[in-house]
């Protein structure tokens, strides 16, 4: 029972943490109909960056400045490249693949620049951990979930009570009608990147936090196990993305615990255990759990 | 039919055959470096051809290329060598085909109804399944270090080093000269069934479906059957270009066919121009070639180190991505249609200077649609 217990709280963490990463990704896909292929690196990008400079700000200035850096890089890569390609749904297909390019020149360089290295993040909790009734849970995973829980919070609340959040959903509901209402899509479009690129420097923290050894070049690689959250919740569902990753990380947490009685699956099915999910969801719903069945008007 | 028609048909032809012939000489001038990397691009360009059929025809994002790749790799290794049914290599060959398009098959419940974008995504499940399983079942796919693939005999002939000894025009027939006739003629295969396919019925009910799903389907093209089908045809490429590869490497290992290897296929296409057979060979042997090339010449190169020099230096595997990186985006951004479109624009431009030096009769373009051309010329 108290394996079950703990299971199901690292499963939870796990989840708020890919819960902050997909919802980067829907965020990302309701502005703009882009899906981020570079988030990965974004991610990388911000870790990176509070790793090389806790030593000089602290931990919490150094988070600040790396959510802000990462935010204004997802935002530039969005006004100055991404944009150029117009606003249209084919145009949303190719500057999905442009992401795909950014990826590789962003990831190429951090990869250098990490090497074999394993980087400390200098987050306050470490290794200390806190006895709740028979469990023992690292602080991290409490900070993941809280934190996570508060951020999220404000993003629900930034789109639903802010005139930027109105201005998102008018857009994701129709683009032009939005552009005849006076909306500035560049904007809200680039404000979209910037909020998911803050988003994902945050996540990076706790994916490099205890029980993780730290921060390593393929940090960024655990956000493509957002995508199956991202997906399986439906893409343009902010509460959808929500579900998806709560389900993901309880699956993943749980198939990783409970390992030894899933041998037949062979070892580190654990990794792969989200795409499977999402494999059984799409083939049931082909557009998420959440996701609507656009009706086509001819 | 008028004269000049019969000439710019005869002129077509006669190039196509000078490039055949010019594809036929480098086994007897180039070493066995540059085979391989030609060998390489070859399988490529068969891999990236389906996948274009795919993506720029049919209009579906797929990440999953590298999956079907080692159905095919993995199939003929399994089929024509030891543990493993052991079966004639040129017939394990063909099963192993049909092993990624029957993959391809199973897939369809999925491929046919997701479309787009989420589809990219289902397919990215395929290439993390696929991988997970290449590592764990050890009795088939040889685990974590994979396993040696047999040479492939036909009737006798095998494509090896020797046996026979062969020798031709004074060269020495390696395995690597041998392997570069079959690449090409498996090509060429590739090539003229895509383009009959592209241009043929199902290309233009493909395409249909691409421009609007609704329209397509008012027309009376069944939607999901074509997408399936689609799909299915696409992995068949794969599976033939994971042979290929199979052969080239003489052994296959599961990293190889990781989520890096699918974007690769992606941006053949893409730099290529996205839904042309000619501009995916073209990505291809761009994708294939740089990072080979610019490994072997590195110490020339200014800016790059010699790969296991100092750490933090650019190596010459990241200059060759931050190249093909940045090499996806400008192409998107300032030319979307690609190589291929590059190349149209550079043409149409030199035929629009043309008819103003000689007379004009060097000004007739070769003609598109030759049925309506003779008509415009007759007084």
């Amino acid at each position: 029972m108290t394996a079950f217990l703990d299971n199901i709280l690292g499963g939870l963490a796990l989840g708020a943490v890919y819960a902050l990463v997909a919802l980067g990704f829907v965020v990302i896909f309701k502005a703009s109909g882009v899906l981020n292929f570079a988030h990965g690196s974004l991610l990388l990008f911000g870790g990176y960056l509070t790793a090389v400079l806790h030593d000089d700000l602290g931990f919490a200035g150094a988070l600040a400045l790396a959510v802000l850096t990462t935010a204004a890089l997802a935002g530039a890569l969005d006004r100055f490249l991404l944009q150029r390609g117009g606003q249209d749904a084919h145009s949303a297909h190719v500057q999905t693949i442009v992401t795909i390019g950014i990826d590789i020149v962003l990831l190429t360089d951090l990869a250098r620049r990490i090497g074999g290295d394993l980087l400390s993040l200098g987050d306050p909790w470490g290794d200390s951990v806190t006895r709740l009734g028979p469990l023992t849970v690292a602080d991290s995973r409490l900070a993941a979930i809280v934190v996570s829980a508060v951020v999220i919070g404000a993003v629900f609340a930034l789109f639903r009570y802010t005139s930027w959040g109105l201005s998102l959903r008018a857009a994701a509901e129709d683009l032009e009608a939005a552009a005849l209402m006076g909306v500035r899509l560049g904007r809200v479009r680039a404000g979209a990147w910037c909020l998911a690129g803050a988003l994902a420097a945050l996540a990076a923290v706790f994916l490099a936090a205890f029980p993780a050894p730290g921060l390593e070049r393929t940090t960024g690689q655990i956000a493509l196990n957002a995508f199956p959250a991202a997906i399986l919740g439906g893409l343009a569902s902010p509460a959808g993305a929500l579900a998806g990753s709560l389900i993901i990380g309880l699956t993943e947490a749980l198939v990783v615990g409970y390992q030894s009685d899933l041998h037949i699956l062979g070892e580190g099915f654990g990794d792969v255990a989200p795409y499977a999910v999402m494999l059984l969801v799409l083939l049931v719903r082909p557009t998420g759990l959440f996701g609507a069945k656009g009706a086509a008007r001819v | 039919m008028s004269d000049r028609l019969l000439a710019a048909l005869t002129r077509r032809r006669a190039a196509l055959l000078l490039f055949a012939v010019v594809l036929c000489l480098p086994p007897f001038y180039l070493d066995a470096f540059w085979l391989r990397i030609g060998l390489f691009s070859m399988a490529a360009a068969i891999g990236a051809v389906g996948l274009a059929l795919l993506s720029g025809t049919a209009g579906q994002l797929s990440l999953g290329h590298a999956f079907f790749l080692a159905v095919g790799a993995y199939g003929y290794a399994w089929l024509a060598g030891e543990p493993g049914p052991g079966l004639p290599p040129a017939l394990a060959a063909l099963l192993a085909v049909l092993l990624a398009g029957a993959a391809g098959g199973l897939f369809s419940p999925v491929a046919a109804r997701v479309k787009g974008i989420y589809l990219g995504i289902a397919t990215l499940a395929l290439v993390f399944l696929g991988h997970h399983v290449l590592l764990t079942a050890d009795s088939v796919t040889g685990g974590f270090n994979g396993r040696s693939v047999p040479p492939l005999t036909l009737g006798g002939f095998a494509f090896t080093e020797s046996d026979p000894e062969l020798t031709v025009l004074g060269v020495p027939f390696g395995a690597e000269e041998r392997l570069w006739f079959l690449g090409l003629a498996l090509f060429a295969f590739t090539w003229f069934t895509a383009r009959g396919l592209q241009r043929g019925r199902p290309g233009r009910a493909l395409a249909a479906l691409r421009d609007s799903e609704t329209a397509a389907s008012v027309m009376g093209v069944d939607v999901a059957r074509h997408r399936s089908a689609a799909f299915v045809v696409s992995s068949m490429y794969a599976g033939l270009a994971g042979v290929l590869l199979a052969l080239a490497f003489r052994r296959v290992v599961p990293d190889y066919f990781s989520l890096a290897l699918s974007v690769d296929y992606l941006a053949m296409i893409v730099i290529g121009g996205l839904g042309s057979v000619a501009g995916a060979t073209a990505g291809a042997v761009f994708v294939t070639a740089l990072p080979l090339l610019m490994t072997r010449y590195a110490d020339q190169l200014p800016l790059v180190t010699a790969p296991g020099s100092a750490e933090g230096a650019v190596g010459p595997t990241e200059a060759a991505r931050y190249l093909y990186g940045a090499a996806i985006v400008l192409v998107l951004l300032y030319a979307p249609d690609g190589l291929h479109g590059l190349a149209r624009r550079v043409r149409d431009r030199a035929r629009r200077r043309r008819p103003r030096t000689p007379a004009p009769e060097t000004a007739v373009p070769t003609p598109p649609q030759p049925s309506a051309r003779p008509k415009e010329h007759t007084p």
